[in-house]
């Protein structure tokens, strides 16, 4: 196997993950393609340690996997939020930043 | 037709090491695809309960590049993180917020032409890179990684980030019961 | 640690730090102490509800075991002191770092102390390890707090009996047993640390026991913030010995072990201005840990808490883990401060004027605990002072008999208050001698013991801090590590004040009549047989460390304290002894005894004669010296006001923190940075003006139109971008983070 295969397709997903992010509107869809991108890098760090034969990346993959929990968690938690405020989830409606 | 299948799995091991390559390649193209295929579908898909489930399907499809890649604890470990927590949580965001999306807007923003192009982008910048790296460099392993190795490392080189992402998940979980706590 | 230590014994790059891996079980196994009562504090947290006495059996066993164990490691120590004769571990150097290692002559036999160590934990090549060190002091405090602890466990079944949270209660007091087990018995500074914490953790939680009450609360807040500034400093001085250490250690760069670190800086291998900052640092954990002056001012609040928890914590142990961290490094602190051949330094200095501040604090105090918390602050001033004189077993005499006298007094104080339901000696206690006579007998026994009057135990150690000064030189009592002459005249005058305000809450609890409600009535067996056992062992504790060449008792008897708890070893400094003299014995008792009786004169004669004229029982007299003597009365405030040290704070720092700083900011906003915007401005507008007329009208005014336009036009589809969508800002993003990141592959 090529080290590239695993690169490759961890860039397609990664950057479906991206279009994913960046199209939906639904706070929880947005989530989900986040955790999408991190599974990418997951295979990204993995591809390497196994053609580095070093352990420190699939630790790393480890880290990762335990940081997306605790993302999606608090993610959650603000979506529901979101959902209690405005009776909706839409990211679209959410432009109180704008200037 | 079972047998046959057994019997075939049983000839794996007698297979050359180059023939065990050709069928990880193998494993690996239909892998991908399907990871692929399922990701597409997942961030295109109207139904956001089929998109949990697609997102499953990609999810189990990385497990199986981690066994590939000779990685079995983080294979078993994301099993067991992602498809069995973190979908759950996710379908339970869906069904807490089930029916705030009303249909005549939409599920996407309007001009989705920008986010293509900026997939498209990376995907280009990334590949092109890779490839300008590594070109056909082979993966050489020669033993999948063990849980004893893993959990050595992370008990002693890792060890204070290790407690440093114990500490995270527990101010996520407070942070989280503080954000989605009612207020009286 | 043991990995480095690879038993080098007499290379020249080694240094023998006077500690030994082998040992008698208890001595061995003395994790198990601090172990029990934490595991009790986890049975009492999950089951104690359920448990028919609430948690408190749980407690009780935990710590008679720990009491046990500790008695048995006492012995084991008293014998492996005496009689092992094994290997002694040294500590390799980097070469080229020899030092002079002097033998230990003086003091006869060198003690081994028994370390055992374990790896906690490898992180980029450094070890941290966990273990125990056992040795003299180790032992003393062990049986110390376990056995204070005990005594006050059982007092509390009776003391908070009902209370609410009874079983919250007796888990931490667990855990704070089993927290100040592991502080004594730490072998490295970061476990110290850790127990430190947790310690602070629990006298945090206890005091603010009915945090209902805002006072509660605030108090618990004021003890926890005030240690809080210690803290850091144990933190820095630790993390410098840490490095400090480090340098003259092959293979690593750093050591947190107590016994490597004090044998290095007892040899003078590390930097004295190094030890000198490190010991300053670790001097500000003590000062608030120990409530020395000037942030001493959280221990008379934290008597907001039960009173079993103030006998426990804010008397007997935890109020010593200062003292203790002290006698742990002493190495460092030795060095560091310079402590022989001088005649003043920082310690001593601060430990003298505590001293005397507590004591005149305590006179102006109504209520009974807080005297009691004032005369702890002096004592702990004495302790410390003690240490900076290098007066080192004096010092761990005196935290030993303390314990017990002090404890006796906190609890005989919660007895009364027990039966009267108020501290306020004023207006609700007097007469109580003929109600409560258990308790007026015990708190008689400790009162003495406190004054120091002989043959109790507090004469005992305080004349040995006396005479540990050195500065007794008229009559051959010298010899110390130096001439503390400045200390010892301290240490005086704050013996004739404690004998004073102790006199004076005797009269005010237990004589003249009673001023409250209700009916007193003697407490029961649960608090009383404390009371008792620790009134016993403040009369007899004294005798330990009679001094050497005392010529009443036989020889075999003299300093059987000092020989078994001073370290002679690679890790403790050299400190020399001064000689024991019967002349300034005979003058601090004089001393005492003018105390007692003057304070004696006032309350018991004068304020019992005017209180039988007129008919009422009287505190203190109508027309007594602060009505007639302004200057009295200036004194008598500033006392009141706790030197308005708290004023200055809460009043003074804090605000001067916050005001000033807010308007300076505000100034330096108006003035600098507006005037400078004005100028600019000013000068611009001037400029422009010159320029308006000549170039800009002509040359400039169409190209300006032009590009007006054009950046107008394309402000107008910029602002498409600056659209208030989170995900076209995102996109945005990750573009140009591709964008960038191309870039940066195509160069490098």
């Amino acid at each position: 196997m090529l080290l590239n295969q695993f690169l490759i397709l961890s860039a397609v997903l990664f950057s479906i993950g991206v279009y994913g992010v960046l199209t939906r509107r639904n706070g929880v869809m947005v989530l989900m393609s986040i955790e999408l991108i991190l599974n990418s890098v997951n295979i990204n760090l993995v591809a390497f340690a196994a053609f580095r034969e070093a352990i420190s990346g699939e630790v790393f993959a480890l880290f990762v996997i335990a940081v997306a929990a605790a993302e999606v968690g608090v993610g959650l938690a603000m979506v529901l939020l979101l959902y209690r405020n405005r009776r909706n989830i839409d990211l679209a409606g959410i432009d109180s930043m704008k200037g | 037709m079972v047998s046959l299948f057994v019997a075939q799995i049983r000839g794996l091991d007698q297979l050359e090491s180059s023939e065990v390559l050709v069928a990880q390649n193998v494993f690996f193209a239909i892998i991908a695809l399907v990871m692929v295929l399922a990701a597409l579908k997942m961030v295109t898909t109207e139904n956001i309960v089929h998109a949990a489930l697609y997102l499953v399907i990609v999810l189990a499809g990385a497990a199986g590049m981690f066994i590939l890649l000779g990685a079995e604890f983080i294979a078993v470990t994301q099993i067991l993180v992602y498809i069995g927590a973190i979908i759950v949580l996710f379908l339970f965001g869906i069904m807490l917020t089930k029916g705030s999306f009303g249909t005549e807007e939409g599920e996407f923003i309007e001009k989705s032409q920008m986010a293509v192009l900026v997939a498209v982008l990376i995907v280009t910048v990334a590949s092109g890179s890779f490839i300008d790296s590594f070109r056909y460099t082979e993966l050489s392993r020669e033993a999948p990684s063990t849980t004893a190795e893993i959990g050595d490392t992370i008990f002693s080189q890792f060890i204070i980030p290790f407690e440093a992402i114990s500490v995270l998940l527990l101010a996520a979980l407070i942070g989280s019961v503080v954000i989605a706590r009612r207020d009286q | 640690m043991i990995r480095f230590l690879a038993a080098v014994t007499s290379s020249g790059d080694s240094i023998p730090l006077g500690i030994t891996d082998a040992g008698n079980w208890f001595l061995q196994n003395v994790w198990l102490i601090p172990l029990i009562p934490a595991m009790s504090f986890i049975g009492i947290l999950f089951f104690g509800k359920r448990l028919p006495r609430g948690g408190s059996e749980l407690g009780i066993a935990a710590l008679a075991i720990a009491f046990l164990l500790s008695i048995c490691t006492g012995f084991a120590w008293m014998d492996h002191r005496d009689n092992f004769h094994g290997e002694e571990i040294s500590q390799a150097l980097v070469s080229g770092e020899h030092g002079e290692h002097g033998e230990h002559g003086e003091h006869g036999e060198p003690s081994l102390a028994v370390v055992n160590t374990t790896t906690w934990f490898t992180t980029g090549g450094v070890e941290f390890s966990v273990g125990t060190l056992v040795d003299g002091p180790a032992v003393m405090m062990l049986f110390v707090v376990t056995l204070v602890s005990l005594l006050v466990h059982i007092y509390s079944t009776d003391y908070v009996a009902g209370d609410r949270r009874y079983t919250h209660f007796f888990a931490f007091l667990s855990l704070f047993s089993a927290s100040m087990l592991l502080l004594v018995i730490s072998e490295n500074t970061l476990q110290l640390l850790v127990s430190w914490e947790l310690v602070g953790l629990c006298s945090f939680a206890l005091i603010g026991h009915w945090w209902e009450e805002k006072e509660n609360s605030n108090a618990a807040l004021k003890a926890f913030l005030t240690n809080r500034v210690g803290d850091m400093g144990l933190l820095i001085g630790v993390t410098i010995l840490f490095f400090a250490t480090g340098k003259l250690l092959p293979d690593t760069f750093g050591s947190f072990s107590i016994v490597t670190t004090n044998a290095l800086a007892s040899a003078g291998l590390l930097s004295h201005s190094t030890l000198l900052i490190a010991a300053c640092c670790l001097m500000a954990a003590v000062m608030s840990k120990s409530g020395q002056f000037f942030l001493h001012t959280w221990l008379p609040d934290a008597m907001a808490g039960p009173t079993p928890v103030s006998a426990l914590i804010h008397a007997a142990t935890m109020v010593v883990a200062g003292v203790f961290m002290i006698a742990r490094l002493y190495g460092v602190f030795f060095e560091g401060f310079s402590i022989g051949g001088s005649s003043i330094n920082l310690m001593a200095l601060i430990g003298g004027f505590t001293t005397l501040v507590g004591a005149c604090l305590a006179f102006v105090q109504r209520d009974i605990k807080k005297v009691l918390a004032y005369s702890t602050i002096s004592q702990l001033g004495y302790m410390v002072m003690a240490l900076g004189v290098g007066a080192w077993t004096a010092a761990m005499f005196h935290l030993f008999t303390h314990a017990f006298f002090k404890a006796c007094l906190f609890l005989g104080s919660g007895s009364v208050a027990h039966s009267v339901h108020s501290f306020d000696m004023k207006s609700d206690m007097g007469g109580l001698r003929k109600e409560m006579p258990q308790t007026f007998r015990t708190f008689i026994i400790g009162s003495i013991a406190l004054a120091g009057l002989p043959p109790f135990a507090g004469f005992w150690s305080k004349d040995e801090i006396l005479v540990g000064t050195g500065g007794w030189g008229i009559m051959g009592g010298t010899g110390g590590n130096g001439s503390y002459t400045f200390m010892l005249v301290m240490g005086m005058i704050t013996a004739a004040l404690t004998a004073a305000y102790m006199t004076r809450c005797v009269y005010l609890t237990f004589f003249g009549e009673f001023r409250g409600h209700g009916h007193p009535h003697e407490s029961g067996k649960r608090i009383t047989v404390p009371l008792w056992i620790l009134a016993v062992l403040a009369i007899f504790a004294g005798f330990l460390n009679l001094p050497k060449g005392f010529q009443l008792v036989p020889k075999s008897l003299q300093e059987r304290f000092g020989h078994y708890v001073e370290p002679v070893a690679g890790y403790f400094p050299q400190i020399s002894h001064a000689t024991p003299s019967w002349s300034l014995a005979i003058v601090s008792t004089i001393i005492v005894i003018a105390g007692v009786v003057f304070s004696w004169n006032y309350y018991f004669v004068k304020v019992e004669n005017t209180s039988k004229e007129t008919g009422e029982s009287l505190t203190e007299l109508p027309n007594g010296l602060t009505t007639r003597l302004a200057l009295a009365r200036m004194g008598h405030t500033l006392l009141v006001n706790k030197y308005y040290l708290d004023h200055l704070y809460t009043g003074i720092i804090t605000r001067a923190v916050k005001e000033p700083i807010a308007e300076l900011a505000y100034r330096s906003n108006q003035e600098i940075l507006d005037r400078t915007v004005d100028t600019f401005g000013r000068s611009a507008v001037k400029i422009g003006q010159l320029n308006y007329f000549k170039i800009d009208q002509n040359v400039v005014d169409g190209f300006v139109n032009a590009s007006g336009r054009i950046s107008s036009e394309s402000g107008e589809e910029l602002r498409k971008i600056q659209s208030g969508k989170v995900q076209s800002y995102a996109a945005i993003l990750f573009a140009a983070a591709t964008i960038l990141a191309g870039l940066l592959i195509v160069i490098v």
